[in-house]
């Protein structure tokens, strides 16, 4: 079983949803960005996704913008990203680690050779989110084939038409984007959410994630008790945004993580 | 010669070779399916055909003429000139063929609100002015770079009614104009219609772009064979996301005579990397939806392109482009800023036409390759825009060279 898979049915069997956490790799700058990283599994993520840097995150709202110009001033790259996977895996071997991000950077490295090495770093899942199943040939087959799960984002505006689609290549958990709009921006409510997770199920046995506009413990609770997993991203970005120095960059971020992972744990 | 052709591209994904495609975020799928679909319909209605056809007559001013340019001509010394003069239309450039095309399409799929992206503000003002002629709101994105050196172009589309968003993020040009808008796009997905400018984005745009700016190699092809009672030998065009070259170069592609030639923009120079020539100085990759060449670093990172001329100042260009530069089926070459200056110069005084900067790189290429071709070499370049918008441009850089020079 793929660490995703297990993970997932640790926390069905536990009856809870699983706390997923976005950030960028290298943001503000490595050392800083590999403790937050390192410290996220103790503080309460259950899965981790890590942001590949790009220039024209054309789908991300202001905050994720801002990360990764941050990660990009400080020279990150994507064979960084992927020693920074590395690093991480020494000390950890059960936490499901996704990379999310835009192909451009993947095109350019090579996709064979980036699935290789995402591989040998202990890369568990893709999120691609300029990628569509129109083009699985190109990314999603390869990387599945290798051993990692290509996570689907679904959105409002994917019906029912188009879910068994966009389903089909999907593996891992499925992403729900709950509003139509970029990385940040207002939520769903909760009879949304709902209706939402209802409709996917449906189409899939997939765990469900939720994502976009979950900030505090409390939206995350609300999540955690309709989802298979809460994703936060923008919000635990805005701290690293606020910090003064590294230290309190690192503090900010695993402090927030705890607070909602103690909403998600509680929620049911 | 079998009846292979170039011109029934793209396949049913969008994908002109390996060029193309539809790389976007799962939220604009559905819509960039939905608008597939509908422009599909509306080429086949006569009904649409016909109202097309009355406003690129009535309202832009079609068919624009095909002018001899005698004294370009004897000046260089060699090939017949010809202008194909799409700076007469309506709005000044040939960015109205396709607005005019797009706003008929967001009108029948019944949206409301139309939103742009723009570069040197002739795309905008061209959207902001179709939007007006059809009463609907218009949100132009518009890069702060590019707001500060077109600022006579911001305040048309103010007049016209438009919101123009300044957008500060990257260095404020085209390509993150385009990156505002696409988020627009994701966070309006209902009532919102995204009217892109160039043969650029996911499929349909950069078939439905080139479709509706045709129109110029179509006219081109009938007042030739009118005029000289056959085709014409090289077609010249300058290149930044390609939708005014593409216009003149697709009904030629199966003509083979005809040597067609793209004019990248290479800045202060390709050596110097501050230029804005994907297919001479970058590297197949994604971004804004399509597979094509891109200016990028070895991360896949995407560079800033640089030119005189804020509207080929972008770092990719069509997917189409990238296909007939890959099958050698069309040259492109490229021309520096100084080039170009020089050519808008020569231009104005030879022919008293002011040329947008945009296309004084088409006319620079002209006065590089004309003089060393025979008299009956037909050739036609396409202003694509006329140059009042550039003055500030133009005037700063004399400026600077007289300084230089004392």
């Amino acid at each position: 079983m793929s660490r995703l898979q297990t993970r997932f049915t640790e926390l069905k069997e536990q009856n809870r949803a699983a706390l997923v956490t976005f950030v960028t790799a290298g943001d503000p700058d490595y050392a800083t960005s590999l403790a937050i990283l390192k410290g996220l599994p103790a503080a309460g993520a259950d899965v981790i996704e890590l942001g590949m840097p790009f220039t024209d995150p054309m789908a991300d709202g202001p905050a994720i913008q801002l990360a990764n110009i941050r990660a990009l001033g400080a020279k990150q790259n994507l064979a960084k990203t992927l020693q920074m996977v590395r690093e991480f895996r020494e000390g950890n071997s059960d936490t499901p680690l996704v990379l999310m991000g835009y192909y451009n950077p993947i095109h350019h490295y090579g996709v064979p050779t980036f699935i290789a090495d995402a591989v040998a770093a202990g890369v568990d899942g893709l999120i691609v989110v300029d990628m569509p199943p129109e083009h699985n040939s190109e990314l999603c087959d390869p990387a599945q084939a290798a051993g990692i799960d290509f996570i689907r984002l679904t959105t409002p505006t994917t019906d029912d038409g188009r879910l068994p689609t966009v389903l089909a290549g999907s593996s891992g958990f499925v992403y729900y984007v709950s509003v139509a709009g970029v990385t940040g921006a207002g939520s769903a409510t909760t009879e949304q959410v709902s209706a939402a997770i209802e409709r996917l199920r449906r189409h899939t046995d997939l765990p469900i994630s939720v994502g976009f506009g979950i900030r505090t413990p409390e939206q995350a609770a609300a999540i955690a008790r309709l989802a298979d997993g809460v994703v936060v991203g923008s919000a635990l970005i805005d701290k690293i945004e606020n910090a003064a120095t590294p230290e309190q960059a690192v503090d900010g971020v695993l402090s927030l993580c705890a607070a909602l992972a103690e909403g998600v744990r509680t929620a049911r | 010669m079998t009846q292979s052709t170039l011109r029934t591209g793209p396949d049913a994904n969008g994908m002109f070779g390996s060029f193309g495609g539809r790389y976007v975020a799962e939220t604009l799928m559905p819509l960039i399916l939905e608008l597939d679909r509908e422009y599909e319909l509306a080429k086949k209605d006569p009904e649409f055909i016909k109202e097309l056809a009355y406003f690129q007559r009535d309202y832009v001013g079609r068919p624009s003429p095909l002018y001899y340019a005698e004294r370009l001509t004897e000046f260089c010394g060699g090939a017949k000139i010809y202008l194909k003069r799409e700076e007469l239309n309506h709005t000044g450039a040939h960015k109205i063929n396709n607005c005019i095309g797009q706003i008929l399409l967001a009108r029948r799929m019944g949206k409301k609100r139309i939103i742009a992206e723009t570069g040197a503000g002739m795309h905008g003002v061209a959207t902001a002015t179709v939007a007006a002629r059809f009463g609907l709101q218009c949100v132009i994105y518009m890069g702060t770079t590019d707001i500060e050196r077109q600022e006579a172009n911001v305040f048309r589309m103010k007049l016209l009614g438009a919101e123009v968003i300044p957008v500060v993020a990257g260095t404020g040009t085209l390509k993150d104009a385009m990156n505002e808008a696409l988020r627009d796009w994701v966070t309006n997905v209902d009532d919102t219609f995204y009217l892109i400018g160039t043969v650029a984005g996911p499929h349909p745009y950069p078939a439905m772009v080139r479709d509706f700016q045709a129109v110029i190699g179509k006219e081109t092809r009938d007042q030739m064979l009118a005029q000289e009672g056959r085709l014409p030998d090289s077609l010249v065009a300058c290149i930044g996301g390609g939708s005014n070259a593409m216009g003149l170069f697709h009904p030629f592609l199966d003509d083979t005579s005809v040597d067609i030639i793209g004019v990248e923009a290479a800045g202060h120079g390709i050596e110097t990397g501050k230029h804005a020539a994907s297919l001479n100085g970058g590297v197949p990759g994604v971004l804004h939806g399509n597979r094509t060449f891109l200016l990028q670093d070895d991360d896949g990172q995407i560079i800033d392109a640089h030119s005189i001329s804020a509207g080929l100042d972008y770092p990719g260009i069509g997917p189409e482009h990238a296909w007939l530069h890959d099958i050698r089926r069309v040259e492109y070459t490229s021309v520096t800023d100084d080039e170009a200056l020089d050519a808008f110069h020569k231009c104005c005084r030879l022919e008293g036409i002011i040329p947008a900067l945009e296309s004084a790189h088409a006319l620079a290429e002209v006065f590089k390759r004309a003089p060393t071709l025979p008299a009956d070499h037909l050739m036609v370049v396409n202003l694509s825009g006329r140059g009042d918008k550039d003055m500030q441009t133009v005037m700063h850089h004399m400026k600077q060279s007289q300084q230089e020079q004392h």
